[in-house]
């Protein structure tokens, strides 16, 4: 069980809500609904997952993929970590994860889309092949993007002055890669390389909610050394 | 203000083809500027730096770019005809199929064709529709969006016109009435829809564009 570190239930949360989370501890993706949570306040009972092993309940719950995280509320399950994100914001007032206007809206899921689609692929790749030279010049292409955007909208966060949904998509650059970097002695997100980018990086994992959701990172860089480490 | 909408895009884009659609169920009027894609505008460059690619919907001078990112923004700004449920979980459900519309069915189903209907690859593509072909089965309705089409519909437009053409194109079956028969209903009726006729492209030149893409040398 890992209740959201809230000590008070907030109104907007009913008495009666069931909400609990199937995840493993580590994930990514699990993380960044959990850290949207912890932004709304929402207390959450954690599943954890064996993925050897697949509970039947995310069996049942996310028939298509068989995949984590899975979002349970009442009863109800929810698939793919950005649906729940953006669920989650509907449902839960406070702290909002996206902006109100419709364009700057549009803008944030265009970037959360980007990060999953290309940044994050590329950057993935990079560990894979232990810093293959051609893959490190694509992840760099993808990352400049970010890098750019940071530099034209001039905020310490995607989000503006606090962070958001782009900045919750993020979280592997922000956390997992630097990880991965340092369990394999690859330099991919360097202060040289990407000044801003690794700005953001260090303000990110230092709002606490952020902090509060993310796993230990020696755990992880012991991780990464034996699932991408040589022989 | 004015509102200057413009649709950057190709006739033939099953993408281009889903923003329209969003438009015309809204009733918004807007200039469609017709992309050389082998000779790509300095405006779409500009205005999707990231893909280069189409659709890039221009809302009053503001770029968005991703269909169903477009479809979206589309619904919020534009009352009217809901594209999405108004119920969180249902939006939630319609954001899931819609993404395993676009994520899941549409690579399995590109690759079955160019890979020229290689057995692994329709299987493949078999498994992906089959999710789709079950969800209308549990909904029992007309559309996935019930009643009235909505995102998932719009998303799986290559479903209801591009699969047919492509088919009869290379000579190959990925979607028969016979494996697929509630998926081929929705097809029809799909496709009837006077805001998706609207926007969709004569059959013969989405054959003959597949002809020239997939097709043996």
């Amino acid at each position: 069980m890992n209740p959201a570190t809230e000590e008070l239930i907030p109104v907007h949360q009913k008495m009666e809500d069931e909400v609990k989370l199937h995840s493993f501890r580590g994930s990514p993706y699990g993380c960044r609904v959990e850290i949207a949570l912890k932004l709304k306040g929402i207390s959450y009972q954690f599943i954890q997952e064996d993925l050897n092993n697949k509970s039947q309940h995310l069996l049942k719950y996310n028939p298509v993929y068989k995949k984590v995280p899975v979002f349970v509320h009442n009863g109800n399950p929810i698939s793919e970590s950005l649906v729940i994100i953006e669920y989650i914001d509907q449902l839960w007032k406070g702290v909002p994860v996206l902006p109100q206007d419709a364009y700057k809206k549009a803008q944030a899921r265009f970037w959360a889309k980007f990060i999953d689609e290309k940044c994050i692929p590329a950057v993935f790749k990079v560990f894979g092949s232990h810093g293959d030279e051609q893959d490190v010049a694509e992840a760099n292409e993808q990352l400049q993007f970010l890098e750019n955007e940071l530099s034209v909208k001039g905020n310490k966060f995607f989000g503006g002055n606090n962070i958001g949904l782009v900045d919750i998509c993020a979280s592997y650059i922000a956390f997992w890669a630097g990880a991965a970097e340092e369990a394999l002695g690859i330099e991919l997100v360097t202060k040289d390389k990407f000044p801003k980018l690794k700005e953001w990086c260090d303000n990110y994992i230092n709002c606490q909610v952020v902090k509060d959701g993310l796993p230990p990172r020696e755990r992880l860089v012991a991780y990464y050394k034996w699932r991408f480490g040589k022989a | 203000m004015a509102n200057e909408v413009k649709l950057y895009g190709i006739d033939e884009s099953l993408f281009v083809c889903g923003v329209k659609t969003a438009l015309n169920l809204k009733n918004v009027k807007y200039e469609f500027v017709v992309e050389d894609l082998s000779n790509k505008s300095a405006d779409l460059l500009k205005y999707n730096p990231v893909y280069k690619k189409v659709p890039v919907l221009v809302h009053n001078g503001n770029p968005i770019s991703e269909s169903l990112v477009i479809v979206e923004y589309i619904d919020e700004v534009w009352k009217g005809v809901p594209i999405l449920p108004q119920d969180a979980y249902e939006k939630a459900q319609a954001r899931f199929w819609a993404k395993v519309v676009n994520d899941k069915c549409f690579p399995a189903v590109v690759n079955a064709f160019s890979s020229n209907g290689e057995e692994q690859a329709v299987a493949e593509a078999h498994e992906a529709l089959q999710f789709l072909e079950n969800e209308l089965k549990v909904k029992g309705s007309k559309f996935f969006g019930g009643d009235n089409i909505n995102l998932v519909d719009i998303a799986a437009t290559f479903v209801a016109f591009w699969i047919g053409a492509a088919e009869e194109a290379l000579g190959i079956e990925v979607m028969s009435k016979h494996k697929f028969p509630k998926l081929t209903e929705w097809s029809d009726n799909y496709i009837n829809c006077q805001a998706v006729k609207d926007s969709l492209p004569p059959r013969e030149n989405v054959v003959a564009y597949f002809k020239k893409r997939f097709g043996k040398a």
